[in-house]
């Protein structure tokens, strides 16, 4: 019973074509809960709440099952390529 | 049979609409600012509390029909919601990413002067 990674998955990629998605279930046993990275051109234009609001409505059925959800990332994937490269290009910590 | 009837009430809006707009600074979240009840309720207080600015917390755990009500309210599904001067502001990953990124800072401080 629950939410699976799979179905948060698949749920995620049909309604928002995402160019990058990882989902990972953080759950350790206690109930269905996920991590989300997604980058998607239908953030385009759009606030971070905004784009937060729209996966979730992507999870509407998962989400009454989903006891923690933490979206990561929400990015178009031209925010996307600069955070990549600024993380390449970061020095060391 | 009222399978579709809606938590969020013409009382329950009207109640909801004077809370958020009668303080500056509202966060309704599982447990109190001295007992965070969830890690997400508890981030978000950590975050207020070393911005030094004042908000009231509503524990959404003691009121089935408030929770309920507040997810329509908010369109979001989860908790803690934080508002700022009337508007939702978001969640636990915004208030996050807006604290740093300094929107969060910039925000409360026009909140706080206006």
């Amino acid at each position: 019973m629950g939410v699976t990674k799979e179905q948060v998955e698949s749920s995620l990629t049909s309604k928002l074509k995402p160019s990058h998605l990882e989902v990972i279930d953080t759950s350790g046993g206690c109930g269905a809960s996920f991590v989300i990275e997604i980058v998607s051109e239908q953030f385009e234009g759009k606030r971070l709440l905004e784009r937060h609001r729209i996966v979730n409505a992507a999870l509407e059925e998962e989400m009454k099952q989903i006891h923690a959800l933490s979206i990561k990332k929400a990015l178009t994937p031209e925010l996307w390529k600069q955070q990549q490269e600024a993380e390449k290009s970061k020095p060391d910590a | 049979l009222r399978c579709f009837s809606s938590a969020l009430t013409p009382q329950l809006k009207n109640t909801l609409d004077k809370v958020v707009t009668s303080n500056k600074v509202v966060l309704f979240m599982k447990g109190t600012k001295d007992f965070p009840q969830c890690g997400f309720s508890n981030t978000v207080v950590q975050i207020l509390n070393s911005l030094n600015v004042p908000f009231e917390t509503i524990n959404i755990l003691e009121n089935e029909m408030l929770r309920m009500g507040l997810k329509e309210y908010s369109n979001w599904p989860t908790f803690p919601q934080l508002y700022i001067e009337g508007e939702f502001f978001g969640g636990c990953d915004i208030t996050v990413e807006a604290y740093k990124n300094g929107e969060l800072q910039e925000l409360l401080e026009k909140a706080m002067c206006s």
